[in-house]
């Protein structure tokens, strides 16, 4: 195994709200999940993503947020190397979790993913039962007996056991829009990963739904870091610790990029931001 | 209530006219031909394989009986009476034996060119040569096996009729299953991916489930269509008069062939045979029919 050295089982719980200081590369007490160094992702020739640097801190959410286009999916996908398949898609700089380098030339991409999970922004069920979706990843990992344990403290932690409890065995494809997404939730965590990302998973829901998904996150970090791309200002501002702001830049070329304005604790992010840029996006006078 | 109680009289600015008065004569006139023409293609399609199927079952219900389904084909054809056990069985062993060769070759090649190979020139290439293939009239590959079997092994056999059947099958089980994995959605896939399945789990355990029913159909149809393959089978497999259960060794004969040959010569007897043996190598075919439809409705349900 590639990275071993990570025990699932015995993570130290950790307070919070870190203390935490004030812009990129934020000083905390514990040492940063995932660190992005100088990150570039590439389609092809085309440089989607340019030189980006932050953490994410462990049992926290860290937010991107930003203008469309402006490389928020594409980062995201290159935490867990969902971007592998995507022909010419290239990662340069360094991607560190838990200090190693997920691209170095002996990581395991199967590997990372098991640890670090991703939720999308549609709700995309497996055509199975409710119970083989929560159960999918237990077996494909071999996880054998007490299967239904888990499945039970998956759909429980996602807030939907008592909703589907009685259907276990229907179509997970029956169920609403709301519902779907958190079983794909649930379905991420029955594997416990450390990390969670997910690529605006509100945005196909009603305020509703949207409400349990981030009261439902609040909860998750008592056992996982979240990593959330949304749209919603507001959202981020109520569920992110830390906010990442992303915009499009055009360089001298002509060349539109993706690039990281600004990075730190969510609070301040919003009543205080430190560039203009971010001022003009979050209180909306953005073109 | 009002609105029923005042019928649609004249309309006016705010209370649009929503009858089909309202259309121009035009309109009219155009949707009344469509239709018109619809019904007439149906018919037009329905005609044909209604007399088809009237004459054959008219004319095969004759002749069928507990005995024509069980003893074998006479030696000669203006004998009365005898049956078709010969080659109902060699038509079910061969088409059998072909299906188990083309269909999980196809299907794995599908797997290939939609999960694995994609645009590659290897894929692309198999496309063309599945396509090309697909267009082989039976008889050319019929002497094809001929030639690379037949001669080979130095006598008509079973095996050599189902080796080319499969290859008639194979192209169209290859990219009807192609199609079937390609509906599959992407989202599925990074689903998958993201739960930290390797690609063949992926497709093994997510891919191939959600188009099962497709590519059962696709397959039951294709070899449906093989089981009524004529040419080849006369031109490899020989001729039979009593059963051959050895699929590799001796002639053998399927009902194609037999409705071929006894069709063609001047005896009732022999006609009204061959009449019984295209009855039966219908009821057979629509058997494989139903049973797609069947599986497919199966897997329909489940997925629902
Ligand atoms: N598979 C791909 N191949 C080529 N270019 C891509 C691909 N995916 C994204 N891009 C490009 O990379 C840039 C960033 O896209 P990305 O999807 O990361 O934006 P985003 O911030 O997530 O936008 P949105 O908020 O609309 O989801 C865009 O210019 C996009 O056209
Ligand atoms: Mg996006």
């Amino acid at each position: 195994m590639a990275s071993n050295d990570t025990d699932l089982t015995t993570r130290p719980s950790v307070a919070v709200h870190a203390p935490g200081s004030t812009a990129a590369g934020a000083e905390t007490t514990t040492a940063p999940v995932m660190q992005l160094r100088d990150v570039s992702v590439y389609y092809g020739s085309y440089e989607a993503v340019r030189g980006t640097s932050m953490p994410i801190q462990q049992n926290q959410v860290t937010a991107m947020i930003g203008p469309s286009g402006c490389g928020k999916s594409t980062v995201l996908r290159a935490l867990n190397r969902m971007n592998d398949p995507i022909p010419g898609a290239r990662v340069s700089g360094d991607v560190l979790y838990h200090g190693q380098d997920l691209y170095a030339r002996d990581v395991d991409p199967i590997q990372v993913r098991r640890r670090i999970g991703m939720v999308f922004q549609k709700p995309n069920p497996f055509p199975k039962s409710i119970y083989d979706n929560v159960a999918y990843g237990l077996r494909i990992n071999g996880i054998k007996g007490r299967l239904d344990d888990h499945v039970e403290a998956a759909l429980t932690q996602a807030a939907l056991w008592d909703e589907v409890k009685d259907k276990l065995r229907k179509s997970a494809l029956a169920l609403s829009g709301g519902q779907q997404q958190r079983l794909c939730i649930a379905r991420t965590i029955a594997v416990k990963p450390e990390v969670i990302l997910m690529d605006e998973p509100c945005s196909a829901l009603d305020p509703i739904a949207t409400a349990k998904i981030e009261d439902l996150m609040f909860e998750l970090t008592n056992d996982y870091t979240i990593v959330i791309v949304t749209h919603n200002m507001q959202q981020a501002a109520r569920v992110s610790h830390y906010t990442a702001f992303f915009t499009a830049e055009v360089d001298d070329k002509q060349v539109r990029h993706g690039r990281l304005v600004e990075f730190s604790q969510t609070g301040k992010l919003f009543t205080n931001p430190a560039d203009k840029r971010t001022e003009d996006y979050i209180t909306g006078r953005f073109g | 209530m009002t609105v029923t109680a005042a019928p649609a009289t004249r309309p006016t600015a705010d209370r649009p006219d929503l009858t089909r008065a309202a259309l121009s004569g035009r309109r009219r006139f155009t949707n009344r031909l469509a239709t018109a023409a619809i019904w007439g293609a149906v018919l037009l399609a329905v005609v044909p394989l209604a007399l088809v199927t009237y004459t054959v079952v008219s004319k095969g219900a004759g002749v069928m009986s507990p005995s024509f389904l069980t003893e074998d084909i006479p030696n000669s054809y203006r004998r009365v009476g005898g049956g078709m056990a010969p080659a109902i069985i060699g038509t079910l062993l061969i088409t059998g034996a072909a299906a188990l060769m083309a269909i999980p070759l196809g299907v794995f090649g599908a797997i290939y060119l939609n999960e694995y190979g994609k645009q590659r020139p290897l894929a692309r290439l198999i496309r063309l040569m599945a396509d090309v293939m697909t267009g082989v009239p039976s008889i050319v590959m019929g002497l094809f096996i001929y030639i690379a079997w037949v001669r080979l092994v130095g006598q008509f056999t079973g095996f050599a009729g189902a080796l080319a059947l499969a290859c008639l099958m194979l192209p169209v089980v290859i990219r009807s299953s192609e199609e079937m994995l390609r509906l599959v959605p992407e989202e599925l896939r990074q689903a998958s991916m993201a739960l930290g399945a390797r690609k063949w789990k992926t497709t093994l355990t997510v891919v191939l489930p959600a188009a099962i029913s497709g590519i059962t159909s696709g397959s039951l149809l294709a070899v449906a269509r093989a089981a009524g393959e004529t040419a080849p089978i006369i031109i490899v497999t020989g001729i039979a008069f009593s059963p051959n259960w050895n699929l590799f060794d001796g002639s053998n004969t399927a009902l194609p062939a037999q409705i071929f040959r006894n069709a063609s010569t001047s005896f009732p007897a022999a006609q009204d045979r061959a009449w019984g043996a295209a009855l039966t190598l219908i009821v057979i075919v629509l058997g494989f029919t139903i049973i797609a439809r069947f599986i497919s409705s199966r897997f329909a349900i489940k997925e629902r």
